[in-house]
């Protein structure tokens, strides 16, 4: 440090004036977009999580059956509405390993309800890897083998049993077989629709973007709800479970699609003037290839993004529509399906569990919202 | 002037919207096959009842049930003559319920209000609770409001609100002592207007306005909250605060009413689901609206009371767009529909 005469004070250190002009702004400049996008996105902690959790899920599915203790469909009829069972580890100061109390049934002749008593002198061990029922790993391989079930004549509800003495908690993992999965598929038909339309509307203008324009707008202006209603009673109900759980998905979908066309279209009709699009039309290009090579991957990831934060709608529109016993029906398990059961307010307040099936439906819906609102504010990495 | 020259151009596409919106009712309302009235003749013929048959094959020729598809359409609408001359849904006659064996006017007419009033009541709930918070958390941006209100807003979009409105009903009766179901008490049913009976129908109307706004409070507070703060950044609020401007005076006279326009046009995209929220609320609520009344006669494949729910549900998204578009002009004197295009 010296002082000047004037009496400011200067760091010795070498200094040039050019050094931030020079410097890189990060040391990887040629870093591929992906890899951009990736290290924003990794900053926004909370969509992280969402996405990882939403990961894991969706990898869950085709293993349901080895993580559930029971079957989706299997009964326990000395146990109806039998209240959730606590995992514990110590007994009386003694570290056992996880272990639960036995329950036993009784009947309560003055109330007519089951009473469940914990045997708090008998705790027994959980056993791992056990034999259970059948079913099949990822609807192919048979297999009996269970993540963990309760010992030898014991039961475990981790989540408590429903009015059929049925496993709560491993028909929610059943269930998100097919809660899940209707967001995938509808998204497709409407990602499948939205973009065709939208493109055609914004691509060739003039007649067909006036006739899509107004399909969408007509299509906009009626409430969803109704129509879904209208469109999943058309569905004849001598049909299979998986056929209807087909229609309801492309029925959700088709209803979606007229946002994201919306959108494309107003895309395209921006980038359409764009001269590099020009250029490949005086090459010669196909108006299919400009499309496909030139446009489309212009905003693929802003349509993710919207796909994303338009999931969640899909799964409430499939658990509304179950609920209403319009969805899908009784031997399918879905978590609609599940609370069909919960629309008794009765029956919630006696036996507060079976209303369980709603916290997966707000912790999946919040998670896609979060991945959706982190996704969006990475896709541009280039803007700070 | 031109505001009126506006206002019957767009009802001019309204009606044209709704004849296509009851061109697509009408098929979907098809799609299952079979009718009512051939389920019940079927059910008949194999129960060996055959007595019944031939008074169904008498409402079958009454309602032109037995006409081809796209002659039934244009008798049910009303362009063309029936069994008993023209009598559809632009002559006033909203047809006949099989299921209920009775007129669909007798069934929906008081529910009709219902359904509006409910629809009114939560539309100016979710601008009561909306505006003031979503002005409050841009303000206050960053600040714990801020953090609670977004918090509460995805948790709101998150929630399936059938789900809220047992939760609520659950817990408003266990500690607040509100009332479950129905819109008013069972006692007023039928009894004049007067002080008490209002009481009771707002008492009624807290959970349903609540659940099925909620969503809409959340999306609505979220886009102010967007606009105000694009607006707050601008140079002339600067120049408000510097002449020394009382904040909340400055927040209402300037950015507000900038950030708002996009707000009354958005009555046009909030109608529809509310209006899907109130039908779904409507029935597990049993609330007398038009909702419950849908959900049988599409399962009993009910044709006249389905597609008149449908077509009424339809008619009220239009005009509450066509409100909303027809206010944005007047708001927003900027803004002309006419040479858009150019």
């Amino acid at each position: 440090m010296t002082q000047l005469p004037d009496g400011r004070y200067v760091d010795d250190a070498p200094y040039d004036p050019q050094i931030s002009i020079q410097q890189l702004e990060r040391q990887d400049l040629d870093a591929p977009n992906w890899l951009l996008v990736w290290r924003k996105f990794r900053q926004h902690k909370l969509g992280l999580i969402s996405g990882i959790f939403l990961l894991l899920s969706y990898l869950m599915l085709p293993f349901a059956g080895f993580f559930a203790p029971y079957g989706a469909n299997e009964r326990h009829e000395e146990h109806l509405f039998s209240p959730p069972q606590l995992v514990r580890f110590f007994h009386e100061g003694e570290f056992l390993g996880p272990y639960i109390y036995p329950m036993t049934a009784e009947a309560n002749l003055e109330t007519f309800q089951w009473e469940f008593k914990p045997d708090y002198s008998n705790p027994s061990r959980l056993r791992f890897f056990c034999k259970g029922t059948e079913y099949k790993l990822a609807g192919l391989i048979p297999s009996k083998r269970h993540l963990f079930c309760a010992a030898e004549g014991q039961t475990i509800f981790l989540w408590g049993s429903d009015r059929l003495g049925r496993d709560v908690f491993s028909r929610i993992l059943y269930g998100a077989q097919l809660s899940l999965t209707v967001g995938l598929i509808g998204i497709t038909v409407s990602f499948v629709l939205g973009i065709g339309f939208g493109s055609l509307a914004g691509y060739f203008g003039g007649t067909i973007d006036w006739v899509v324009n107004r399909v969408i707008e007509i299509l906009r202006s009626l409430p969803e709800l109704p129509l879904w209603l209208a469109l999943s009673a058309a569905v004849p109900s001598n049909w299979s479970p998986v056929a209807v759980f087909f229609i309801i998905s492309i029925i959700l979908g088709i209803l979606d699609w007229p946002g994201l066309a919306r959108s494309v279209r107003a895309k395209f009709l921006s980038l359409r003037e764009e001269e590099f699009v020009r250029a490949a039309e005086m090459m010669g290009a196909s108006s299919g290839r400009v499309i496909q090579k030139h446009l489309l991957p212009n905003f693929m990831s802003h349509l993710i993004a919207s796909a994303t934060l338009s999931i969640p709608a899909m799964i409430l529109g499939e658990t509304a529509l179950s609920f209403l016993g319009l969805g899908l029906r009784a031997p399918a398990v879905s978590w609609g399906v599940m609370l069909n059961d919960a629309q008794n307010l009765a029956s919630v307040d006696i036996y507060p569990w079976i209303a369980i099936p709603m916290l997966p439906i707000v912790v999946v819906v919040l998670a896609f919202n979060f991945l959706g609102d982190g996704l969006r504010d990475s896709l541009d990495p280039y803007q700070s | 002037m031109q505001i009126l020259r506006y206002a019957v151009y767009r009802f001019g596409t309204m009606l044209l919207t709704l004849l296509v919106v009851s061109v697509l009712v009408f098929v979907i309302i098809n799609l299952p096959p079979g009718d009512y009235l051939s389920n019940q003749i079927a059910e008949l013929q194999a129960t060996g009842q055959t007595a019944g048959v031939a008074k169904i094959q008498f409402l079958r020729q009454e309602f032109a049930l037995d006409e081809p598809l796209w002659k039934q359409y244009l008798i049910w609408v009303g362009f063309y003559p029936g069994p008993h001359g023209f009598s559809g849904l632009i002559q006033g006659n909203l047809g006949w319920s099989f299921y209920n064996s009775q007129p669909v006017a007798e069934i929906v007419g008081s529910k009709l209000w219902a359904t509006v009033a409910l629809n009114v009541a939560v539309v100016l709930f979710i601008y009561a609770i909306a505006v003031p918070l979503g002005v409050v958390a841009a303000a206050r941006s960053r600040t714990w409001i801020d953090y609670t209100s977004s918090f509460i807003g995805y948790l709101g979009l998150a929630t399936p609100n059938f789900l809220l409105a047992l939760i609520l009903y659950y817990y408003g009766r266990k500690y607040i002592g509100l009332p479950i179901g129905g819109l008013m008490d069972p006692d007023f049913e039928g009894q004049p207007l007067s002080w008490d009976k209002i009481k009771s129908v707002l008492l009624h109307l807290i959970v349903p306005t609540f659940v099925i706004g909620t969503a809409g409070v959340a999306s609505m507070m979220q886009r102010l909250r967007a606009n105000m703060l694009d607006e707050l950044g601008k140079p002339y609020v600067e120049t408000a605060v510097a002449k020394g401007m009382a904040p909340s005076r400055m927040l209402a006279k300037y950015p507000l009413r900038v950030a708002f326009n996009p707000f009354v046009a958005d009555i046009g995209n909030l109608l529809p689901t509310l209006i899907s929220g109130s039908v779904i609320i409507s029935v597990i609520m049993s609330l007398p609206t038009i909702g419950p009344d849908l959900l049988t006669a599409l399962k009993t494949q009910d044709q006249f009371l389905a597609g008149f729910v449908l077509m009424f549900v339809a008619l009220l998204t239009l005009i509450g767009t066509m409100i909303s578009d027809v206010l944005l002009i007047m708001l927003d004197p900027r803004i002309r529909y006419e040479g858009r295009e150019a």
